[in-house]
């Protein structure tokens, strides 16, 4: 007798039962705090920060609890998380050469005013599992020095005093916001920057490997990379003046590329620009490499047909909630449209084999 | 069946009455009705992440939430019926973030949202259908670039629509499109009816209800009004037929409603009953009865 | 415009920042006209093709077409709608590569009958009885109507091509290179049929090529042209046994010299 795929509601909660329980594991195994996924999982906090496009570090630490760790998934906790929230308010760009940075470097210059800043790396680490981390974790103290509140002079703008560089295009037009309006298509640099702001790390990342490979090269040096704290401010009607309202963690990157000239131009070099939530710069120089070559076309640069290029390609496939929600969406049942596809391919046969048995009879 | 979804059951006072802000919900709106106003036209809408997957009907469930209101009967289904994993997600999600009552009954539904099927019983006026719909474009397939096929849309270019339906009778002897079979609307847009099967498309035309699809992850509203003119893509000596297996309901023995092929046991055995899970229930209620019901 | 002309080309010029593309170009085109465009590459011969046919926007000049509906009419002023119409009407296009002018994943017959689909053909039989008949036009055996082009050789590509266009019974023509490309036996081919095909229909053409050969056999007037201007133009056999600028009897004696 016919059952129907009835009783899809116990199912789903007993499903949902299920996954709590593997989710928190072994109990006998104490359970994680989100403070301890916040402090010890930092990076994996600012990865959901910066494509989940809310920078909550308990938020973004609480979704990776419950996600079991799988970001994508965090992530998408939070954008849903993040369509609740009523928008108050704008705030004023963020001022990066005001930042009081963690890490600061520059690999066009040996030194630059304001020096080099290693900061907290693995660059230099030696990638060596580290076994007495599975027995404590206790670390040594860190030498310090007092923080000096200076500004910290962006290194492009050494290039730009003599003119070797393209300057900051200035556009004084208010952006579109890709998370209030659609993206329609041709995107300008700020809704692509956005967009790339919030892309997939991974795809971001094998794009700009791509033009590094030679799919639409545009040799790029990191111009200058730099981790740390800025303030948020906004402007307040009430008082008519802008006030701090908290402070964030971003990594800034700016790329320093070739470029051979063109009619108009001399050769210079030209710019490429990422930034991102947290310390997330494996992101922040993808981001940068691809920006740049996505403005092969205002730059004047042949296009070579290398998928980077393609900006309708790179943003409608950049993001990795719609890219997982689309992928995974064929798990659903479709077995309306598979019916009718199997009444087609009979439909189709059945005139195949009367075409030749006639042939056969004749 | 399902009794227990009749009466309203209480709201999540976290969120939002149907989870959505009100400017947000008043943005969809304004999308819907630019889109009753230009029926079949793609309307671009800022899509919001909602709490189920881009792909699971995020589209629809955000049409759904701005046209709901307290008083409405909510009816989910996918692929015709109510108690699919997804439509019991969905109606659950609105019982919580909306306190909506919900039902089965496609006629006592004021929205029904669903996925691949237009119900067997006819709508009437006063009802909203709502489609979730994955792939808004129906020359996507013809034309990958958004910036062309917008252009090919507003020029009226549709030979390329035509050519795909040409190719396929010369290659196989007939269209060989089974579902999403593109229609055009009062002779201007062509539109993708959603992946519902063929079978369904003439319902598409001349309804009594408002149909609204909503493309969460594509970012597009479009609809059809009431009684809007909808017309299956075809040839004069090769006419649109709305096909379907060749059978009887197994349960309520209908003869001209939609059937899904259930395979009963390792011989191969199969039965073909209605995919539109209330309305064989309520043949079945009225003594119908098919050679396979118990 | 002069009058009973179907083309009317009046003061067309292109640039691309300092350079040139062509410059201060005029000319008319009668009906059943077919002029010919020769000059080296760079010469500016294709930018003006593209600016007449709509798919470059010239900075300036009138491109004045006889439409069958409301008269002449200047083609640069008009929307992007009526414009797109008229090129899959009363215009035709003939690209030098095959593969820009065909949709090589759709099959012989479906090539043919996009064009006839487009301006609302919705009989199937009729669609295919017609690309049966311009494959036979154009030399392409029945058999093949259903295979891709890409099956095809270069020649049967173009010749593809040549039907795809024909088949609206367009008035105008513009054809750039059409026998590039292929080898000299083909080519020959090619322009014999190309030559009773514009006689045949009565077509008006404009042929944008390198080689006089070309437009000896199929132009009846010529222009040639250099760094975007047109430096003589004339009756075709005048022009190529009397060349009266340098640069012609330049080209001329290095086609004879061959």
């Amino acid at each position: 007798m016919y059952v129907a795929v009835k009783g899809g509601e116990q199912a789903i909660e007993n499903a949902h039962t299920w996954l709590a329980e593997e989710r928190r594991g072994d109990v006998t195994v104490p359970e994680l705090s989100v403070a301890q996924i916040r402090e010890q999982m930092a990076l994996a906090v600012n990865r959901v920060m910066a494509e989940g496009s809310l920078f909550d570090p308990d938020l973004a630490a609480l979704a990776i609890k419950q996600s079991r760790g799988d970001l994508i998934e965090a992530i998408f906790l939070i954008r849903a998380y993040r369509t609740t929230l009523p928008r108050f308010g704008v705030s004023a760009p963020i001022d990066t050469e005001t930042m009081a940075c963690d890490r600061r470097i520059s690999a066009t210059f040996k030194d630059v005013p304001g020096g080099q800043i290693l900061g907290p790396t693995f660059d230099y680490t030696h990638r060596l599992i580290d076994f007495k981390l599975a027995a404590d974790g206790e670390v040594d103290a860190v030498p310090e020095r007092p923080a000096d509140h200076t500004t910290m002079p962006r290194v492009a703008d050494f290039l730009n005093r003599e003119g070797l560089i393209e300057e900051a295009p200035q556009v004084d037009t208010e952006p579109r916001d890709l998370t209030r309006e659609p993206l329609e298509m041709p995107a300008d640099r700020a809704l692509r920057l956005q967009a790339l702001a919030r892309a997939d790390e991974g795809f971001t990342l094998s794009l700009a490997y791509s033009t590094q490979r030679g799919y639409a090269r545009n040799h790029a040096f990191v111009g200058e990379l730099r981790i740390g704290t800025v303030d948020v401010q906004m402007d307040i009607p009430e008082l008519g003046f802008a006030i701090d309202i908290g402070e964030i963690t971003v990594t800034e990157c700016e790329s320093v590329n070739q470029f051979t000239g063109s009619k108009t131009e001399p050769p210079q070099f030209t710019r490429g620009y990422g930034l991102v939530f947290g310390q997330t710069e494996r992101k922040a120089i993808s981001m940068a490499l691809v920006d740049r070559a996505m403005r092969w076309e205002e730059l004047g640069e042949d296009n070579v047909g290398a998928p980077v290029q393609d900006a309708e390609f790179v943003l409608y496939h950049a993001d990795n909630i719609q890219a997982t929600g689309f992928l995974e969406h064929i798990k659903l049942p479709h077995y309306v449209d598979f019916q009718s596809e199997l009444e087609l391919v009979r439909k189709l046969r059945r005139d195949v084999h009367r075409a030749q048995s006639q042939e056969a009879a004749e | 069946m399902n009794a227990q979804h009749e009466e309203p059951v209480t709201m999540d006072q976290d969120y939002n009455f149907a989870y959505l802000d009100e400017q947000t919900k008043r943005m969809i709106r304004r999308a819907i009705l630019k889109g009753l106003a230009i029926p079949g036209y793609q309307v671009p809408f800022a899509s919001r992440e909602m709490p189920m997957p881009y792909g699971w009907g995020t589209g629809g469930v955000q049409v759904s939430a701005a046209v709901m209101t307290r008083d409405d009967k909510f009816k989910v289904i996918d692929q015709g019926a109510d108690d699919t994993t997804n439509a019991v997600s969905i109606r659950s999600f609105f019982q919580r973030v909306a306190g909506v009552a919900t039902t089965t009954r496609t006629a006592d539904a004021t929205i029904v949202q669903t996925r691949h099927r237009i119900p067997e019983q006819d709508l009437v006026e006063g009802q909203i259908l709502v489609y979730q719909v994955p792939i808004p474009e129906p020359l996507r397939f013809l034309e990958p670039r958004e910036s062309e096929t917008r252009k090919m849309h507003s020029l009226e270019e549709y030979g390329l629509m035509h050519v795909k339906l040409y190719e396929d009778i010369s290659r196989h002897g007939h269209i060989a499109t089974a579902y999403s079979y593109p229609v055009k609307v009062e002779g201007r847009y062509v539109m993708d009816p959603s992946p519902i099967p063929k079978f369904d498309n003439p319902k598409l035309g001349d309804c009594a209800a408002i149909q609204l699809f909503g493309a969460g992850r594509e970012q597009r509203i479009y609809a059809l009004p009431p009684y809007t003119n909808a017309v299956s893509l075809d040839f004069e000596d090769h006419p649109f037929e709305a096909s379907k297996a060749d059978h009887p309901c197994g349960l309520c023995d209908a003869q001209n409603s939609y059937l899904d092929e259930v395979i009963i046991d390792d011989a191969g055995g199969r039965m073909f009953v209605c995919s539109d899970t209330d309305f064989c229930t309520m043949r079945q209620a009225d003594g119908h009865k098919g050679k396979d019901a118990a | 415009m002069s009058n009973d002309a179907l083309l009317s080309v009046r003061g067309v010029a292109k640039h691309y920042g300092a350079h040139i593309g062509c410059s201060d170009v005029s000319f008319d085109l009668f009906p059943g006209e077919v002029m010919g465009i020769v000059g080296e590459s760079g010469s500016g011969k294709s930018t003006l093709l593209n600016c007449m046919a709509g798919h470059l926007a010239p900075d300036a000049g009138e491109v004045v077409f006889d439409t069958r509906t409301d008269g002449p009419r200047d083609t640069l002023q008009m929307s992007e709608p009526e414009r797109r119409m008229l090129s899959r009407t009363d215009w035709a296009f003939v690209h030098q590569h095959a593969r820009d002018g065909l949709r090589m994943g759709v099959s012989a017959g479906g090539n043919v009958g996009e064009r006839l689909m487009a301006v609302g053909a919705r009989n199937y039989a009729d669609i295919r009885s017609t690309a049966i008949d311009w494959l036979d036009r154009v030399e392409i055996n029945e058999s093949r109507i259903d295979d891709r082009p890409t099956t095809f050789s270069g020649g049967m590509q173009q010749r593809l091509q040549i039907a795809r266009n024909l088949v609206t019974g367009p008035r105008l023509v513009f054809m750039d290179e059409p026998t590039g490309g292929l080898d000299v036996s083909v080519q020959a081919r090619l322009l014999d049929m190309i030559r009773s095909l514009v006689r045949d229909m009565g077509l008006s053409a404009i042929i944008v090529t390198h080689d006089l050969a070309v437009v000896r056999l199929l132009a009846d007037r010529l222009m040639v042209m250099k760094s975007g201007h047109v430096v003589e133009a004339g009756l075709t056999d005048q022009v190529l046994d009397d060349p009266q600028h340098a640069y012609t009897q330049l080209l001329v004696s290095s086609i004879l010299q061959v």
